[in-house]
Order: structure tokens, then sequence, then C-alpha cells
């Protein structure tokens, strides 16, 4: 087994010096203190986490939280008819599925950028109204809460359709045609088979889809203009504009605790079946 | 319900695809405002004349050619070696790198970097940022390729050492061949990730290593502007005819 362990030794540099350093690093670091110049520096204090319980930072988390449920919700009500739509379709199955999974090979900047192409005051959404007589000032559709759950919304939109799609997928379609043969009708079908039948594939969506809108950055940035404050602005903030490393430190453990224990707990193994 | 069921799939689509497809259209206009005035091309012509655009262009292409050739090789042997026996810590190490916020991974290399040149007299720059991209590009290679090793049965290697190969050589021509299509699939994702990361790149890039993401993104915080909607088409074009060529590659 001499072999494997030459193979492996670059994925344990790996995990030393560029996974496990930077986290023992910034775990040291959300228990100092904050520099004159920006820097740490002694003493050791656990302030930086009960700074976390201030109203103004608690607010914060919990914006960021309603805001990933939100987007979560949003993506499961638009794609779970899109995959049952895939998963029924008798012929093109595949040119559909890469129709979901073309965004994905997209840039995210690009797909982002859109929304604000088409949202800002001189849009073509607020264009379009305007020449169509229907408005005559701008709607204020960019840089609020409503844009960056948009944002959100586009953006891991194909995490949760592929999932479902999959588990709709290996159903036994005998069991539809049960459901119909005992007088369910089609939408009941939906709501009382296929609906709890999908669970496993909700549940991975559900997880692919929140995890990466609890610590979204560039979405709230560009379309929330800084008027909508995340837990990843937060971060952001403490690492540039603020320089207080180590309350920068602290949220950044946090989220980095709340995304494990959600993975944890929601997946565990089903994570490997997925990859 | 069929029939709603195909309604819902067009504006599902639609929605999907319609940004992006007026974002292209737009990039053809002559004005500079959101009203069609004509087809031009002066918005690409434009691109040209933009040293910052090229110049991050450039970076880019460097940053994600050898990320994506480092962590390709890596990621292979990694995921070889896991085939053959796993390790838990490795395997949750690296899903727990592909689901840490982004924001988070930034501002923890930027704390490692800034730790490691008080000794090395490093600066943030082009090897920073690879460094970097190589970093988060491991898990993604890793997992397309152990999706592959999964189809490959152990037996055939065993044979093969039966017969008298060594290790090595069984690697090499029994095992290797067989996942030609899925090292393919890991570098083409290793590529898109690392050429649109915008994130992670901005905590740890210097003055000499801005990337295309970055440029366009200080441009669009700035407001909209036709020539991001130029460099945005002929990114998107680049990357669909990448994979529409990479899936011709795998079916034939």
């Amino acid at each position: 087994m001499k072999l494997r362990s030459i193979f492996l030794f670059p994925a344990w540099v790996w995990l030393a010096v560029l996974f496990g350093a930077p986290f023992a690093i910034m775990l040291g670091y959300s228990f100092l203190t904050r520099g004159v110049y920006g820097g740490v520096e002694p003493p050791w204090t656990t302030e930086n986490y009960t700074r976390l319980i201030d109203p103004l930072y608690l607010s914060i988390l919990l914006r960021s939280f309603a805001m990933a449920l939100a987007a979560t919700g949003l993506c499961l009500i638009l794609a779970f008819p899109a995959a049952l739509f895939i998963s029924r379709a008798s012929r093109r199955k595949n040119l559909y599925l890469q129709l979901v999974m073309l965004p994905f090979w997209t840039s995210f900047l690009v797909r982002t950028y859109a929304w604000l192409f088409l949202l800002r005051d001189t849009g073509l959404i607020n264009t379009v109204l305007e020449h169509l007589g229907i408005i005559r000032v701008p709607l204020p559709l960019l840089y609020n809460d409503g844009a960056v759950l948009l944002g959100l919304v586009y953006g891991y939109l194909p995490f949760m359709v592929l999932p479902i799609y999959a588990t709709l997928e290996r159903l036994d379609p005998a069991l539809v045609e049960a459901a119909a043969d005992l007088g369910a009708r089609p939408l009941a079908t939906v709501f009382r088979v296929l609906l709890p039948l999908s669970k496993p594939g909700i549940v991975a969506g559900a997880v692919l889809v929140f995890i990466p809108c609890l610590g979204a950055y560039l979405t709230p940035d560009l379309l929330g203009g800084g008027r909508s404050v995340l837990v990843g602005n937060l971060v952001q903030n403490q690492f540039t504009t603020a320089r207080d490393w180590p309350f920068g430190a602290a949220v950044s453990i946090l989220l980095m605790a709340l995304v494990t224990l959600v993975v944890w707990r929601m997946l565990g193994r089903e994570v490997e079946d997925l990859a | 319900m069929r029939r709603w069921l195909a309604v819902y799939a067009v504006a599902f689509f639609a929605f999907l695809h319609l940004p992006l497809a007026t974002l292209a259209v737009f990039s053809f206009n002559s004005s500079r405002f959101t009203v069609w005035e004509g087809v031009s091309l002066v918005w690409y012509r434009a691109i040209l004349r933009d040293p910052q655009l090229l110049e991050g262009a450039w970076n880019s292409v460097v940053i994600a050619m050898a990320s994506t050739l480092i962590s390709t090789v890596l990621g292979t042997l990694c995921a070889y070696a896991l085939w053959k026996r796993g390790s838990r810590l490795l395997t949750g190490a690296l899903y727990l790198s592909l689901v840490t916020p982004e924001i988070v991974t930034g501002v923890s290399l930027l704390a490692l970097f800034q730790w490691a040149f008080r000794w090395l007299g490093w600066q943030l720059g082009l090897s920073t940022v690879i460094l970097a991209h190589v970093s988060f590009c491991l898990a993604y290679v890793v997992i397309v390729i152990s999706a592959r090793l999964r189809t490959v049965s152990p037996e055939l290697e065993e044979a093969a050492m039966d017969l008298g190969a060594t290790e090595w050589q069984a690697f090499l021509h029994v095992t290797l061949p067989a996942l030609v299509p899925g090292i393919i699939a890991a570098a083409l994702l290793a590529l898109t990730v690392s050429f649109d990361d915008y994130v992670i790149t901005s905590m740890v890039a210097g003055v000499d290593s801005q990337t295309l993401p970055m440029v366009i993104y200080a441009m669009a915080r700035r407001g909209a502007s036709p020539v991001i909607n130029a460099i945005s088409a002929l990114i998107t074009v680049f990357f669909g005819v990448l994979i529409l060529v990479s899936e011709k590659v795998r079916a034939a």
C-alpha cells in the first residue's frame, strides 16, 4: 500500500496547511483582542462571542436565517413542479436536464449581474413599464431584500431541481397508477403520494440551497447594495473596512458551526450517496 | 394536469434563461441606455480598449489554468487512494471545505497568508490566489472522480497484479484509462469554478492579481454598463461551447 500513501500525501498537506491551519488560526483569533492598528493581540477573551448577542448582530443573524429559509422555500415551490415535469417527460428528458444544468455552468457573477441589469432604475423592466405608460417614476426594484431574495432563488434553483428529479425518477410508476385506480385525483396524487415520497430529494435540495444562502456574500452585496446586510457581509466587513479581525473570526466560527450542524443533522450519509 | 405542468415548465425555463438572454441581446445595442437603437459591436470593441479588463482576463486565464492543472492531478491521486482505502477524516474535511461559506474560506485563507508572510516574506499576489483556488477546487475534483471510480471494478487491478503488474503499472494501465472521462469532467468543473470565483479571490488577491470577476464586480458596483453585458455574453458563450464540446467528447 505504499502507492496509496504517496498519492494521499498532497491531500494530507492540503488538509493540514490549507484547511486545518486556517481554521486553527481563526479559532485562535476569535479569542483574542483587536489591536490598535487592526491586528490581533492579547489578552485572551470571550468577548467576541458575547458580542454576538448584541441586538444589532443578533438581528443580522436572524435576518440571514430568515432570508435563507425564504429562499429555500421559494426554490422548493418553484423546483418541484419543474422536476415533476422533467421526470414525466417521455422525450427530450436529457435536453430539459441540460437546460436546468446550463446556468450552473455559466458564471454565478454574470447571472447575478443580469438581475442588476434588469432591476435597476434605468433597467429593462422599468424602461419597458415607462414606455408602456404604466409607471412614471421608476419602481425601486433594486437594492432591497426582495432583490436579494430573487437573486438567491435564481442562483441556487438548479440545486433544488436536480435532487428532487433524481428521487422522482427512481419512484415506481405503478404507485401513481395505483393512486389513480383507487380514485385519487391527479392533484391529490401529487400532494399525498409524490410529495411525501420525494422527501429525500427535497431534504438534499433544501440543504444544498440553504447552506450557500446562509453564508451568501456576493448576492446581498451586489443586489442589496449594502442596504441588506447579511452575516456573510458582516464577516467581510469585519476583515476589511471595520478591521476587527477577532470579531470577524468569531462570526466565521459561528457560521461554520451552524453549517456543519445543518449538514451533519440533515444529511449525514446521504452526502456521500449524492456525490 | 399534464398541460398545466407543460405551461409551467415553459415559464420555469424562461425564468431560468431569459435574464441571460436579454443581457446578451442588449450587449449588441448601440445605445448606452436600455433603449434599443440598433445593432452595434461598439461595446465589444470597448472591451479591447480597456486595459483593466484585458489584464483581469489574462490573470484569470493564468490562474484558472494553473489551479485546474494542479487540483486535477492532486485530486485524481487523492480520489484513487481513497478508493483503495477510505479515510473518514479526509473525506469529511473535503466535504466540509465544500459547504464552508465562501466568504469564511476567503477570510480564513487571508488570515493564514498574513500569518505566514511574517516568516516567508511573501505578498498577496498570483501565487496566493492560485493556492486558494487549488484549495477549493480539490474537493470538486475528488468528488467527480470518486463517482467515476465507483463504476470501476477493483478486480481488474487485482487481475493485472496477478499477471505480474506492479501497483504502479496497474494504476497507470488499468484504472487510469478508465478514469479519463471523469478526469476531463473534473478538470472542466475546476476550470469553471476557478474562472468564476469572486468572493475568495477578492480576499487573497494583491494589486497585481486582479481577476476578471474582480474587475467586473468593481464595474457592476458602480452600476450597470453595456461593457459588462458584452463581457458577460462572451463568458457565457465561451463556457456554453466548452460544455457542449465536452458533452460531445464524452458521448463519442
